[in-house]
């Protein structure tokens, strides 16, 4: 599915980097741990954290972009890391659970 | 061409935002040497979860990853306070983690189990007051 397509559908707001790329999952959570062996290659990631570390567990996992929750912003230092190593961060107003919600939708109305 | 492949860090304890640089590094040089996708995935993770175990617990070390024919070998070694319950450590969700670095998203209590998933052998050699050495060996 084309990340393109959803930020139109979702209104996602893009921090830094590359949106026309393919989705394939999500996986929601903001313990890294949790995340660094949950996230598959070309999936969304959900979380309300934002630090510079983030952006490593999202270059190591290769994960198609980071959506940020809650408005949450991304702190600049992340910011830069985020553009140095090609990572893609987004961010919508809607909470981890609506997001999820939106992007069912949005993944079976695309099948 | 060389038999084993040798990569050292120095990984900084004092830099939360720097951790993870090491397995970043490693992993885009395993991918440029052409590595499947899955072993690449493993070699990350538990290099990863080491080095923040290093920053978080231990005020950083050194890791030394070497590439051979047969495995491939990340050895993570710090002058921590060491272990003092590995079983205990082993246990999914368990974590000493302080608060100011659960809210950085850390302290799941993941490290030690993921870095024994993803590999397929791990030891650990930890002397209390003195450090921990971790050899971890995932094969090719």
């Amino acid at each position: 599915m084309q990340l393109n397509d959803l930020c139109k559908a979702l209104d996602l707001s893009v921090i830094t980097g590359d949106t026309n790329k393919e989705f394939n999952g999500v996986y929601v959570g903001d313990f890294l741990s949790r995340a660094m062996s949950c996230v598959m290659e070309s999936d969304l990631w959900i979380t309300i954290m934002s630090n510079t570390n983030v952006i490593a567990v999202a270059s190591l996992t290769e994960a198609s972009a980071i959506i940020l929750a809650e408005d949450v912003e991304l702190i600049e230092e992340a910011k830069n890391a985020a553009e140095q190593n090609g990572i893609t961060v987004l961010s919508s107003s809607m909470t981890a659970y609506k997001l999820c919600v939106e992007i069912g939708k949005f993944t079976e109305n695309a099948l | 061409m060389p038999d084993v492949l040798k990569f050292h860090f120095d990984v900084d304890g004092s830099d939360f935002s720097s951790a993870g640089e090491a397995s970043v590094l490693v992993k885009k040089k395993l991918r440029q040497l052409g590595y499947p996708a899955d072993i690449i995935r493993k070699v990350s993770i538990a290099m990863y979860e080491g080095e923040i175990n290093m920053v978080i617990h231990a005020n950083g070390g050194t890791a030394d990853v070497e590439v051979g024919e047969k495995d491939i070998t990340i050895i993570l070694k710090d002058e921590g306070p060491g272990i003092p319950d590995i079983s205990l450590a082993m246990q999914e969700g368990y974590s000493t983690a302080r608060e100011n670095i659960r809210v950085l998203g850390f302290g799941a209590g993941m490290g030690l189990p993921n870095m024994k998933k993803y590999t397929d052998s791990m030891d650990i050699d930890t002397v209390i007051g003195k450090g921990t050495t971790i050899t971890m060996k995932v094969n090719l």
